[in-house]
């Protein structure tokens, strides 16, 4: 059986079985398709968050972006595990103690304010679009791989399977058929790197060979610095980056984890407040299995296309044009040639493929002794990386479409979680909450529809010219809701000061100056050619436009507390709510709000 | 009643100090550890490269997850004492 049908056949039965499941478990009413009537264990609903949280941003993207760049790259690693901390002590059990639906509701209450929750509405849509898009990138690579066609038809294709997926059911239909989506993910993800730890290192578990030894007895991270300085790339292991903006990255992200609607409304759905708290705890359970797998992937993925591009030594000649097209160790090199995601170049004319950098004036001088004209690995979208590694690594034919399939269900099952989440704030908060409150459950269900459809038509035209690989596009999702949603919720729960005028206001501080700096450097709605700024040179020094969600986070505090210094103290009935939000007894199911 | 609101200010003061201890301990192995700190840990090998390594790609996701688990269990104790927890 040749590839292409294996592939059709692992991602065509994994679909089947989510279908099924969706069709199985399909919402009937309203409350049953927000949060599944709350019946969810905290374990399968750990599994299922994990399933919604880690999409392919982590699963596709985050491990090239690592293993291209190194250990600057841990921000990713650290900020999206680190916010379940955040979200566990800070928002989780309180936000399932007041007992709604959605987080704007929360918002609206709280605040005291229509107008506070509409602004919540809008600061989770932009963040939700934005994440769609990162989401939307990575379908449309699977897609691209797997069918073997254009990435920008993999896009139009994975937008249709994705739409026709989301229209299914709501939370309880999502909720039972993101487990299996878990489960498919993380066996996935864990099969080759386990392969491919053994290979390198002798140890199964891919977590302990990164810190292992290679076979020569040589630390694995040892030789990979090796490796990549001896071909003018930037030591592996050391940090390059500014370390301001690496920490304000990672709290960028962490705090934008704790931000993220679609994460958050999980913790609704568990029957009670310790509950939430335990959740929290299982959802980072199953997110770490992937999390202290992808550095190892990223790390050993690095070393294999190193030694590929160099099979006899970085001083050996390189690997010849003939032999990548006729090994079959190098077949992976044409099939992912036909998505334009990776090419290479024999631009001096001698036969072989030099791949090294071309940047490095050590390399330069090495470059011009030998005859080289140039890195003739000409592109290698950092996206690729998880799905092609094995296959990089010659991995038997079965794993590589168990990968395919894995890639499938994270971009899927996040991209279904948050059409959920902006369908819910379209047609509960906007306009069963704002515009026609006697709207039917029946044209309810309706609307939420249909705004799902609008939401992945916009993402597919704003996914045409993403802002950056899939990751970055996520992250700059993570630093919008960092900047508008988590300080609302916090000081909502944390502080009675803070009042209607002054949560209004930070919340469109934060949005605001984020989504400017991020337009400034990536363009206005990421239209390409239209930005002032790029992060290789910053408008404020070292801060990139992915990192400025901590520093809108801190605009929005700033602002909310001095508004609210300003204007009428809270009333009295709301300083009571936040009080009974802060204790467990007494935390009823939830009911739906108006 | 007044007994069960000043019960409940103990309750909301011991959950800030256990927050507040948390939230140190989170920031000390990532910013810390991982990032800023790193230099002064460099001296430390792990497996080829040094600890400031392994806490920002493994030791503090680890060290999240007994945050989180600890935070759960201490608080659904603090409850019971308090007198807060959902029966």
């Amino acid at each position: 059986m040749d590839q292409f049908t294996l592939n059709l056949l692992f991602v065509g039965a994994s679909f089947a079985l989510y279908i099924g499941i969706a069709v199985w478990a399909r919402a009937g009413s309203t409350s049953e398709f927000y949060a599944a009537g709350r019946g969810v264990h905290p374990v399968t609903n750990g599994m299922a968050t994990a399933a919604d949280w880690m999409s392919a941003a982590s699963f596709i993207s985050m491990a090239g972006l690592i293993a291209f760049t190194g250990y600057d790259n841990s921000s990713f690693l650290m900020g999206w595990t680190g916010g379940y901390v955040l979200l566990a002590l800070l928002l989780a059990p309180y936000l399932r103690k007041f007992g709604k639906f959605t987080v704007s509701e929360f918002i609206g209450d709280r605040f005291y304010s229509k107008t506070a929750r509409m602004v919540a509405v809008i600061c989770l849509l932009v963040a939700s679009i934005t994440y769609v898009i990162g989401q939307m990138q990575g379908v449309g690579i699977a897609f691209g791989r797997f069918l073997e066609i254009d990435a920008f038809w993999g896009l139009l294709i994975g937008a249709c399977v994705v739409f026709a997926y989301a229209v299914f059911g709501g939370m309880k239909g999502v909720t039972y058929t993101q487990v299996a989506q878990y489960c498919v993910l993380i066996t996935a993800y864990t099969i080759p790197a386990v392969f491919i730890s053994l290979q390198l290192t002798g140890n199964p578990i891919p977590a302990l060979g990164l810190f292992g030894s290679t076979e020569s007895g040589e630390p694995l991270l040892a030789k990979l610095n090796q490796i990549v300085t001896d071909l003018g790339f930037a030591e592996y292991t050391a940090a390059h980056g500014s370390t301001i903006n690496m920490v304000l990255f990672t709290l960028s992200l962490m705090i934008g984890t704790a931000g993220l609607p679609h994460v958050i409304m999980r913790f609704f759905t568990v029957p009670k407040v310790s509950d939430a708290r335990w959740s929290a705890g299982w959802t980072l359970v199953f997110i770490a299995l992937l999390y202290l797998t992808a550095p190892a992937v990223g790390a050993m993925a690095r070393l294999n296309i190193s030694e590929l591009m160099w099979p006899n030594g970085t001083d050996a000649p390189a690997v010849s044009v003939e032999q990548i097209e006729s090994d079959p160790e190098y077949a992976w090199m044409a099939t992912w040639q036909k998505t334009g995601l990776l090419g290479w170049e024999d631009k001096n004319g001698d036969g072989l493929i030099q791949y090294y950098n071309d940047k490095n004036a050590d390399l330069q001088a090495k470059a011009e002794a030998n005859g080289w004209e140039g890195n003739e690995l000409t592109n290698f979208n950092r996206d690729i990386l998880v799905l092609a590694n094995p296959e990089i690594a010659s991995l038997p034919g079965w794993v590589i479409g168990l990968v395919a399939a894995g890639g499938l269900a994270a971009a899927l099952s996040t991209a279904a979680g948050l059409l959920l989440a902006i369908s819910s704030a379209v047609s509960h908060d906007l306009l069963k909450g704002q515009l026609t409150p006697n709207m039917s459950e029946k044209k309810e269900l309706m609307a939420a529809r249909i705004s799902m459809a609008a939401a992945i038509v916009v993402a597919v035209l704003l996914g045409l010219n993403p802002p950056g690989f899939a990751a970055q596009t996520v992250a700059l999702a993570f630093g919008l809701a960092a900047a508008s949603i988590f300080p609302a919720l916090m000081m909502g729960i944390f502080s009675t000061r803070i009042n209607n005028v002054g949560a209004v206001a930070g919340m469109l501080a934060g949005l605001v100056v984020t989504l400017l700096y991020i337009f400034l450097h990536k363009g206005w709605f990421f239209i390409p050619d239209t930005n002032s700024f790029t992060d290789a040179d910053p408008l404020l020094g070292p801060i990139k436009s992915t990192s400025f969600g901590a520093i809108g986070a801190a605009v929005n505090f700033a602002v909310a507390y001095i508004v609210s210094g300003m204007t009428k103290e809270t009333p009295q009935e709301i300083k009571d709510l936040v009080e009974s939000v802060r204790i467990p007894r007494g935390a009823g199911t939830a009911v739906e709000g108006h | 009643m007044s007994q069960q609101n000043s019960s409940n200010n103990a309750y909301w003061q011991a959950n800030i100090r256990l927050i507040l201890i948390s939230l140190v301990i989170w920031a000390l192995v990532s910013f810390g550890f991982g990032i800023i700190l790193r230099p002064l840990l460099a001296g430390i090998a792990v497996g080829g490269t040094d600890l400031g390594f392994w806490f920002a790609q493994q030791g503090s996701i680890i060290v999240f997850l007994i945050l989180i688990f600890f935070y759960a269990w201490r608080m659904n104790k603090l409850d019971k004492e308090h007198r807060v927890d959902e029966e």
